[in-house]
């Protein structure tokens, strides 16, 4: 059975593409035949974060209106097996996406893949609604700051009655918290709300925490999503973060400000003295 | 006078500012469940309101302060609440 997930904040620039992009390939990377659907229509940006600008030839509204199959729109990632994406439109038409447009896409979708993730673009327009609306679980993305926070509960409203499982009473979908942009160091000085702090106001189940990183950036500049730098804390905390949602438990790192250089040989060599 | 503010610059420079992250976390639980409460009820229960104010000012001056009204949700069922604070009754 298919399960789709919405990848969903309200607010803009948290870090939705970036962490559809990584789910994605995270669970692909497990062998989870995955497909990752840009619903920004208009300002197309997962085909870019993923790296494959240049060989998109059909997007999702061509496919809605008939003038693609969803075969021909498909983009088959390179780097990772099981991974396919479906770009967005750079149309105006604000009223190119339509229900039983995304019903179908989705429903032939389904027939072969294990997972969908929808990236939902800012807002609670059009886009925003249908990205949601068939979804089985969301991940809701949140930065430790007021704008954010507030929004991602606007969110949390509407995912618990916009949505197809919630008009016909199937049931609530899962919501999953993902904390990114967190700094462990403004934390401890008391300038950004801590985990504990966004936990207690959202009270959703928590996901991951994606630390600020340098590495984010780097990943977008040259289209390979974070997951994939291995090295990196973002792209370790990702990998924890598809771990979790696959139902393991795995401890939450990143939490704690980086220790200075000087004092972790300190404190090394105290460990040796012991 | 100009020693005075050229000390208390000095001594700002060391104090601790305010760490505004317990300020964000009250304002967003007082907005946010604020928003809640309006979240869970009816679209139609502005207009209900509007329409119920201008009955009773048909017949009673009063304020658009003056009514409210709520819908509480219980387990099996709803209870619309209306509260209507009446002027002072005069003598006729």
């Amino acid at each position: 059975m298919v399960k789709i997930i919405v990848v969903t904040s309200g607010k803009g620039g948290v870090g939705k593409t970036t962490t559809s992009a990584s789910f994605a390939v995270g669970l692909a990377s497990r062998g989870y035949k995955t497909a990752v659907i840009d619903f920004d229509i208009g300002l197309r940006n997962l085909d870019l974060i993923m790296g494959c600008e240049r060989r998109v030839v059909y997007d999702f509204v061509n496919v809605i209106r008939g003038e693609a199959t969803l075969n021909q729109a498909l983009i088959r990632d390179k780097h990772t097996k099981e991974l396919f994406i479906l770009p967005a439109s750079q149309t105006r038409d604000k009223d190119a996406l339509t229900l039983e447009g995304v019903a179908a896409v989705l429903d032939e979708l389904g027939k072969t893949f294990d997972y969908i993730v929808c990236d939902s673009p800012a807002g609670i327009e059009r886009g925003a609604q249908l990205a949601m609306y068939f979804a089985d679980s969301a991940i809701v993305v949140t930065n430790p700051e007021v704008s954010s926070v507030r929004d991602s509960d606007r969110m949390l409203g509407l995912l618990s009655s916009k949505t197809k499982r919630a008009e016909e009473g199937k049931g609530q979908i899962s919501e999953h918290l993902l904390l990114t942009r967190y700094s462990p160091k403004r934390v401890a000085n008391g300038d950004m709300l801590s985990l504990a702090d966004v936990n207690e106001i959202l009270a959703i189940p928590l996901l991951g925490v994606i630390p600020e990183s340098q590495a984010v950036l780097r990943a977008s500049n040259s289209g390979v999503p974070v997951i994939v730098d291995s090295e990196s804390d973002a792209g370790q905390a990702y990998t924890d973060a598809v771990a979790r949602y696959l139902g393991e438990e795995v401890p939450f790192r990143f939490l704690q400000e980086k220790s200075h250089w000087l004092k972790r040989l300190f404190s090394f060599k105290e460990k040796e003295a012991v | 006078m100009n020693i005075v503010s050229a000390l208390s610059k000095i001594t700002n420079r060391f104090r601790r500012p305010q760490e505004s992250a317990k300020f964000a976390k009250e304002r967003l639980q007082i907005i946010i469940s604020h928003e809640r409460t309006e979240r869970d009820q009816p679209d139609y229960l502005a207009a209900l309101q509007r329409d119920l104010l201008d009955v009773i000012a048909k017949y009673v001056a009063i304020n658009k302060e003056d009514v409210h009204v709520e819908l509480e949700r219980q387990e099996g069922c709803s209870i619309l609440e209306l509260n209507v604070v009446l002027p002072k009754l005069q003598a006729e």
